[in-house]
């Protein structure tokens, strides 16, 4: 996943939460819980960027933490929230 | 998908910015009189919300990013502006779902249903044959939700909902409600009766038995994948190891509310009562201040007492149960649920009734008046 070229698909919409946001896709009506702000940060720049990984670059995200954002993005690719670009 | 931080349950319980899952009664006028009917519904209010009352709403909701709406009754279907007030929400980009006893779908509305996006349609039917749903329902009411379904189906609408609230008399028949959401290519939803509206006088009569409620649970874990509950039986988690699918948490003013026909906002669908009202979209802010700032929505994000469920092991999974469910039978709030699986609500129910105060009635009342048979005397 970290070198793929992801975006948000078209037809989601984001509210932001205090806890992070909450993602709804009007196709599918399946709604996803970002449980946390840096998700959130990552996902609205998954587009100004290559790939995955250099958005989590770009985002100031510690490469420790990687494989949890890793994991999160493949949850949200798989429920179709994120699509390739 | 977690990523470092504390339980998504407990940051819901401190509230969202705006509801996920809003419910908009939009009538109190009703053709039927089911016995169990949450809002007591029957006859219009004449304070109703008007058309431009009720998309300046839609127009907040939309501001506030709500996603979809739950539209129910009364039968919505009733009101003239009806598909005005769809047509308008699904503009806005807010979905719709809508509950309905199908009286008014024709094969022509279902095909003006059809062609519609972003629009989902819930069919309430609380039987698989004709005598056990108008039973509760009303004379002729299944022949209703059957042919509502079958003009839905000829006009290609797709996966509707088929809604049922189990009961006493319904609960062995939940293979079939499955088998017949199948035969139409629809998709099952089961919740809990309640003892709101006219529930509460029709709900120690048809509520589940204890037996019954294990059914439930066990029936939810073996073929509940594709079933929609509401997450509306938390109650049960309390009966084995395994959570049933969902949030498990009462979402009252955190995340859900109701608004009713004439506009007031209540904390969720089974307590109109004065007592959950937090507010009007009449009021100067409108839904969004009543949503954000009422002292009630506040309180209920505060974290909440266990109570007399404090020292069961039950509680973390069955969080005490259901708020309306209590009110309306007379326990406190931190008590326990009526239907509560360790058998604690039965004493809760009999210290209530010992008391010199009876429960809560519900507030508003729309049923239509009882029909006294006339004698015709000559005079």
């Amino acid at each position: 996943m970290l070198d793929s070229s992801l975006d948000l698909h078209p037809q989601v919409a984001l509210r932001p939460e205090p806890f992070g946001a909450l993602a709804y896709h009007y196709d599918t009506r399946k709604l996803v819980f970002l449980k946390h702000p840096d998700v959130v940060r990552v996902v609205r720049s998954l587009a100004d960027h290559a790939t995955v990984a250099d958005t989590l670059t770009a985002c100031d995200i510690d490469e420790r933490r990687w494989p949890s954002f890793d994991k999160a993005l493949t949850s949200l690719y798989e429920s179709e929230m994120l699509h390739d670009r | 998908m977690t990523v470092d931080t504390a339980p998504l349950v407990e940051q819901l319980k401190g509230g969202l910015d705006a509801p996920i899952c809003l419910t908009w009664e939009l009538t109190y006028a009703c053709n039927l009189e089911c016995v169990h009917c949450l809002s007591s519904s029957g006859r219009r209010d004449p304070r109703e919300l008007t058309t431009a009352e009720a998309k300046g709403v839609l127009d907040e909701l939309h501001d506030l990013q709500v996603f979809y709406i739950n539209i129910g009754g009364g039968e919505p279907m009733i009101r003239r502006d009806f598909f005005e007030l769809v047509e308008y929400s699904i503009g806005k980009g807010i979905g719709v779902k809508f509950s309905t006893n199908g009286a008014f779908i024709d094969a022509d509305k279902a095909r003006r249903l059809a062609a519609m996006d972003y629009l989902d349609i819930q069919i309430s039917l609380d039987g698989t044959d004709a005598a056990t749903n108008d039973a509760v329902r009303g004379d002729g009411s299944y022949d209703t939700a059957i042919r509502a379904m079958e003009h839905l189906r000829d006009a290609g609408f797709g996966e509707f909902k088929i809604s049922v609230v189990v009961t006493r008399h319904n609960v062995d028949q939940l293979d079939e409600f499955k088998a017949l959401a199948d035969e139409f290519g629809a998709q099952l939803r089961i919740t809990r009766l309640r003892p709101s509206g006219r529930g509460a006088d029709s709900w120690h009569d048809l509520h589940p038995t204890q037996a019954q409620q294990r059914q439930i649970y066990e029936w939810l874990l073996a073929k509940g994948d594709d079933v929609l509950t509401g997450d509306s039986f938390f109650h049960l988690n309390a009966l084995g190891e395994e959570p049933l699918p969902g949030l498990n948490m009462c979402g009252a003013g955190r995340v859900v509310c109701l608004i009713d026909p004439i506009g007031d906002v209540y904390a969720c669908p089974f307590v109109i009562h004065d007592e959950f009202k937090a507010g009007s979209v009449r009021d100067a802010g409108g839904f969004s201040d009543v949503w954000k700032r009422s002292d009630l929505f506040n309180e209920l994000r505060e974290p909440q007492s266990a109570g007399a469920c404090a020292s069961c092991g039950s509680y973390d999974a069955c969080q005490g149960g259901c708020m309306a469910a209590k009110f309306f039978v007379g326990i406190p709030l931190d008590g326990p649920d009526p239907e509560c699986v360790s058998g604690h609500g039965e004493a809760a129910m009999l210290a209530a009734s010992s008391g010199s105060v009876a429960p809560p009635k519900p507030m508003m009342d729309h049923s239509k008046p009882a029909r006294v048979p006339v004698a015709l005397t000559r005079r």
